[in-house]
């Protein structure tokens, strides 16, 4: 039952007063069932604007063909797989987060589930068109699925990578939509049923007709369990698929075997990072302070901190292999990193996400919001870059010294960046304003298990020994900001 | 004879549910379904709900992907045109691994919920059958037949007792939706 008393060693997951079920569907609704406030409408202003520069961009390269961008016969890859790379492992927080934490039974994961996911959603449509883009061709894009055809038929060629990545790329966007929206439904069906005229049925046709029966939500946590059983190893296939794009070839640089994992590892440090920018920014615009507590900061940069160090270890792997290969090619391919003309996007890599997010072994920062917002902005920075140094440094200095060359942006590829973050804006903020930005069925369970409140209840019924206690309370006062002195002073036993 | 087709149970608390569920059963008192805004665990023990078949039908589509991805690799790739590269088999197995496997987890995914909007009767446009409309916010509803079960005082006062802080007697099966 929901009611089982969690250990009070754990710190809460929903803190606030008198938070009862009707007052966890008014906080989470506000944003939905109100008209947007000022902080919005600045946001969503801002982001249109940048999405409609990636649409003249996008517009510019369909036209002119990718000789809009800075591309030369070396360097035949750069900022558009760069960015299509960045944000594929952006997307890989939500699927993890909703998969991999179920299945390990973390409930801090049922606060941020939902916007994470969407964040995941967004951002693989962002890097979808970079696939799309960069083919030159766009309107013949289907040609990457083995389509009947009048050549032969001539089939896709199944051996290549890339190939594996169109179909890894469109499941993993499936699945994680499928997912997403299934568990929409109940609180969609809550919207409905608060709503009233057009709205209700706008709501009710998304509702699909949810009502919340015994069986209903049976099978609801079975398929939930089992599409988070095949989000797992699908998670991990994707960015394992996208490294070997680079892994399959023969290209020093790009030819290592470390390259799944550590790709892996990398997506989820970025996603991490991202997933914490919007919540912190969420939880103070819309007042979610008491459903994302600083016990889910503090996790999230946990979890920044292990990735960001596993990728550290990659990173030094690589070096390592590079000298112990006694390749020579792949040798230069690292000294080149190091100390050639792109040395400065290297160490711009190696600060942000090597040495900066070591700074979270520090409690004071790990639950300082400024700083966490801060640093998770600088690990997305320092994984653009390192995107930006897997492919651009190894392709600029090619095998004959007469094709060495720069790779130098154009104002189209800066505009298709920047535009493609509008875009993502853009819909993450129309998601906020149209549905719930937490999960709020999910934010009910922990009501009666991991709420301060019901704690507090425990607390002052003498359930726990007072050492703990003191533990509970040294780690409200130490961190929690939605926690207040009176809250902290009520964990005393009371005479009934 | 009343015109009452149902009597609902309206609580706040998942544990007074429980406890009203287990009181109605101990009367003999048949349980039509229950609407909460939560899943309630433990639940379809007590009204003796069956375990879903679900995964059953999320193995077989899996097992269906699986064979429909080698399937597909197969005649592509081996049968129907062949290509020689550098005398490198055609049936190259290990690289038929990743597509083979999304085919799997796509089509056990989108079969399996296929298969729960189906059984469940979700979809698109589909009027709700909503008995109670704060069953999907805070109220937490036990539903009894109330042609089935007459004695409807006994009932109320079981429920009231259950800590019921609502018992509603509706002669409409589903409250209006238009």
């Amino acid at each position: 039952m929901s009611s089982h008393n969690e250990s009070i060693l754990r710190e809460p997951l929903v803190t606030g007063k008198d938070i009862t079920y009707a007052q966890v569907t008014n906080d989470i609704l506000v944003p939905v069932e109100n008209k947007p406030n000022k902080a919005w409408w600045i946001g969503f202003t801002l982001a249109s604007l940048g999405a409609l520069l990636w649409v003249v961009c996008v517009g510019y390269t369909f036209w002119t063909g990718i000789g809009a961008w800075g591309l030369n016969k070396t360097v035949g890859w750069a900022w558009d797989i760069t960015d299509f790379v960045w944000w594929v492992g952006i997307g890989h927080a939500g699927t993890l987060i909703s998969a991999v934490l179920l299945l390990f039974r973390q409930n801090w994961r049922n606060s941020i589930n939902r916007a994470a996911e969407a964040m995941t959603i967004f951002a693989v449509i962002c890097a979808a068109t970079y696939v799309v883009a960069h083919m030159g061709r766009p309107w013949l894009a289907y040609w990457i699925f083995p389509l009947p055809n009048q050549y032969g038929s001539l089939w896709v060629n199944f051996n290549s990578p890339l190939v594996w990545d169109a179909f890894a790329i469109s499941t993993y966007f499936t699945v994680s939509l499928v997912f997403w929206y299934c568990g929409l439904l109940p609180d969609i069906a809550t919207v409905r049923d608060r709503a009233t005229g057009l709205r209700k049925r706008i709501y009710s046709i998304l509702s699909f007709g949810w009502t919340g029966s015994v069986k209903t939500w049976q099978r609801f946590e079975i398929v939930s369990l089992i599409l988070a059983g095949i989000s797992t190893p699908l998670v991990l296939s994707v960015h394992t698929i996208v490294s070997m794009d680079f892994a399959t070839s023969v290209i020093p640089g790009w030819h290592t075997t470390i390259f799944p994992p550590y790709f892996v590892a990398g997506a989820i440090f970025s996603g991490f990072a991202m997933v914490q920018t919007l919540l912190l920014v969420m939880r103070k615009v819309l007042n979610f302070k008491n459903y994302i507590t600083m016990f889910h900061i503090e996790s999230m940069n946990k979890i920044i901190l292990v990735t960001g160090s596993i990728v550290g270890i990659a990173y030094l792997t690589e070096l390592f292999i590079a000298w112990y290969s006694g390749s020579e090619y792949e040798l230069y391919a690292f000294t080149n990193r190091i100390g050639g003309p792109y040395a400065w996007a290297y160490w711009a890599m190696m600060t942000c996400n090597v040495i900066s997010p070591q700074l979270f072994w520090f409690k004071k920062i790990r639950t300082s919001i400024p700083v966490s917002w801060v640093l998770s902005i600088v690990v997305n920075i320092g994984m653009w870059f390192e995107r930006f140094v897997i492919i651009v440094t190894s392709l600029h200095r090619d095998y004959l010294p007469s094709s060495w060359a720069m790779f130098y942006p154009t104002w189209v590829d800066v505009g298709i960046f920047v535009g493609s973050i509008g875009l993502f804006f853009t819909l993450f903020l129309l998601f906020l304003r149209f549905l719930p930005g937490i999960a709020i069925a999910e934010v009910k369970l922990l009501l009666k298990s991991s709420s301060l409140q019901h704690k507090t209840k425990l607390v002052q019924a003498g359930h726990f020994p007072p050492e703990q206690v003191e533990h509970f309370k040294h780690a409200l006062s130490s961190k929690y900001d939605s926690v207040t002195e009176e809250d902290i002073k009520e964990l005393e036993i009371k005479q009934q | 004879m009343s015109n009452i087709k149902f009597i609902l149970g309206s609580f706040a608390d998942p544990d007074d549910l429980m406890d009203g569920i287990d009181r109605l059963q101990a009367n003999n008192v048949k349980i039509y379904d229950c609407f909460t805004p939560m899943p309630i665990h433990g639940i379809e023990a007590k009204l003796g709900v069956k375990p879903s078949r679900l995964p059953i039908a999320a193995f077989c589509f899996g097992a269906l992907g699986t064979i429909l991805g080698i399937s597909l690799l197969y005649y592509t790739m081996v049968s129907d045109w062949p290509m020689n590269v550098g005398g490198k088999p055609a049936f190259a197995m290990p690289d038929f691994i990743p597509v083979t496997f999304e085919v799997t987890i796509l089509l056990c995914a989108l079969g399996m919920v296929s298969t729960f909007f189906y059984r469940t009767h979700l979809f698109p446009g589909r009027a709700p059958r909503v008995m109670d409309i704060r069953a999907t916010d805070d109220r937490f509803i036990i539903a009894i037949d109330a042609k089935e079960n007459t004695e409807h005082d006994k009932i109320e006062s079981l429920l009231k007792e259950a800590g019921a802080v609502e018992v509603k007697f509706n002669e409409r099966k589903y409250i209006s939706y238009e």
